[in-house]
């Protein structure tokens, strides 16, 4: 893995967040949550700088890292989206409103707009299928939304941007 | 349509039912012989809601029964089967009657902590499931019993919700299954014996403790005693939540959520089996045994789908879905999950003569008999319904 140095302060924070738990092996997973928390993702030297603190090796981190779908190792965007593909979702149409935030954003899922302001995921059931197809951006669920709606959705996120259409 | 025995919907409502009597039901069942308390649960019927219908009280005994010196109960949250929604509810309603049955296992078992593995997706949940936490925690400790509930948040892996994967994610691991034997109830969490209930198992638990068994048992059908919650979803004019009485067949239910154009109901999620129209009247659902036709254990999500949807679509979901959350470790899974799914894509692109399906048939029994845990023997579940009732929507 290259060699990047991160501040010192970042690596100060990280070490406080391994210490919180007690640099324990088993707690890995709880650290790793934290740390996203705190820096928004997880890149590699983030977690040489774990691995050295819990004192195992970073191969495990990476492969943890990497097992659950909830930890990045790229940043994401401010305001992240996240379509359910779930199949209550998928049968109401899901993939096209995913196509559609696709066309609007210009990204494709798993990428951040160049201004660091979406980016796009897509995720399996939020275990809201009554609402389906559903849409989240950040924490922020939004229900029942056809293609036509998503122009709504992102100007919500967009400062100065009217409220076009609808 | 002909329905040969005949058994309405009964809508009950005893989950969502809150007395706020929590602390009088936990004081009161604390009181009770340990053994007592296992009778109860075994006379009762209940059988675990997760979807597996592992007797519930059998559970209990065989953990208590076993020796350590520490001893572990799991809320497992971490509902993560497409379509299926009912814990959110539960957990976000009636948390203390949650924690009031992982308590009241607690002592049975000799236990002194208890987790809840909470799907990351659910973190909304976490804060106030805290509050709820303390107050119990602070209850508990006015009446003298020791018990600590901690909330593991997990981090978005399907595969988490199989016991063995979900200790092992707890552990601070990759979430792959182990292997079982040894089973949870000798060699759980950290290798100590660990109670895995689900959080709806939990919930009629104690509604067995506050009724008694016979209340319960006197609801449902032989071998399917009691309610449960089913998640309805798909096309209906109605999706939500509902706890009714076990052993209604498929008819009934369509009768009742169907739009009047529907054609199959997925029952389980994507591990479960999809009905078509002409099996509805003799299709139950339930645990076991026969009722007017063949019976299905659930874990309540029923998505109901009308001639508009194209079943082939809804298999290359559900294949999408799984080879997704594969985890990887044993090759019938692994390997079988992305074969499947590029087959289907083949024989939809007229690549291959639709008689290969025979061939991804094998294949998914195949994956049924060798897979190392429940989510690799299942893909064949929802495969083999859909391919075999709808041969042609897969073609053409």
């Amino acid at each position: 893995m290259p060699k990047i140095k991160i501040a010192e302060n970042t690596v100060q924070l990280i070490r406080e967040i391994c210490t919180k738990y007690g640099n324990e092996e088993g707690e890995l997973i709880n650290v790793l949550h934290n740390v996203q928390d705190k820096l928004g993702y997880l890149p590699a030297e983030v977690q040489e700088v774990i691995a050295r603190e819990l004192n195992i090796p970073v191969a495990r981190i990476y492969g943890v890292v990497t097992f659950y779908s909830f930890f990045s190792m790229l940043p994401k965007g401010e305001h992240p989206i996240s379509v359910c593909m779930g199949t209550a979702c998928y049968v109401r149409g899901s993939e096209q409103v995913l196509e559609e935030f696709k066309r609007q954003l210009k990204i494709d899922v798993g990428q951040t707009t160049p201004d660091g302001k979406f980016s796009l995921g897509s995720l399996r059931c939020v275990g809201a299928c009554g609402l389906a197809p559903v849409v989240m951006v950040g924490e922020k669920v939004y229900g029942r939304v056809s293609p036509q709606q998503v122009r709504k959705i992102l100007s919500d996120y967009i400062i100065g941007c009217p409220h076009s259409e609808s | 349509m002909t329905t040969n025995t005949s058994y309405p919907l009964k809508r009950v409502d005893f989950i969502f039912l809150n007395e706020n009597d929590w602390k009088q039901i936990l004081s009161k069942t604390l009181k009770r012989d340990k053994q007592e308390i296992i009778n109860c649960l075994m006379s009762s019927e209940l059988k675990g809601r997760g979807g597996a219908g592992f007797p519930t009280g059998l559970k209990w005994k065989l953990t208590s029964d076993s020796e350590a010196d520490e001893k572990f109960v799991i809320c497992n949250a971490d509902e993560g089967e497409p379509g299926t929604f009912k814990d959110r509810e539960i957990l976000s309603q009636v948390p203390q009657k949650v924690l009031t049955a992982m308590a009241v296992c607690a002592y049975v078992i000799g236990a002194s902590k208890g987790f809840i593995y909470l799907r990351g997706e659910y973190k909304f949940l976490q804060h106030a499931l805290t509050n709820a936490i303390n107050e119990f925690e602070h209850y508990c400790e006015d009446i003298g019993f020791h018990f600590q509930t901690s909330i593991f948040m997990g981090s978005g892996a399907y595969i988490c919700g199989e016991e063995t994967a979900l200790f092992d994610s707890m552990e601070g691991k990759r979430g792959e299954p182990r292997n079982k034997p040894p089973y949870p109830t000798s060699f759980g969490y950290l290798g100590k014996p660990t109670v895995v209930n689900n959080v709806e198992t939990l919930a009629h638990a104690f509604t067995i403790f506050k009724y008694g068994a016979k209340k319960f048992r006197d609801l449902g059908v032989q071998y399917s005693r009691g309610t449960k919650l089913f998640s309805v979803s798909g096309d209906t004019p109605t999706p939500g939540i509902f706890e009714l009485e076990l052993g209604m067949t498929l008819q009934d239910f369509v009768e009742e959520f169907g739009d009047g154009d529907t054609k199959a109901v997925q029952v389980g999620g994507a591990s479960g089996f999809l009905v078509p129209r002409k099996r509805f009247s003799e299709t139950a659902i339930g645990y076991q045994g026969r009722l007017t036709g063949i019976s299905l254990p659930t874990g309540g999500s029923m998505m109901l789908f009308n001639s508009t949807r194209s079943m082939y679509n809804v298999l290359h979901n559900y294949l999408d879905f799984f080879r997704e959350e594969s985890c990887g470790q044993c090759t019938p899974c692994r390997v079988g999950c992305q074969q499947l799914l590029a087959g289907i894509e083949a024989v939809k692109r007229g690549e291959k003569h639709s008689s290969y399906l025979e061939k991804l048939l094998k294949l998914s029994e195949t994956m049924q008999l060798t897979a190392k845990c429940g989510l690799g023997q299942s893909v064949a579940n929802s495969f083999a319904s859909i391919v075999e009732n709808f041969w042609e929507e897969m073609v053409f």
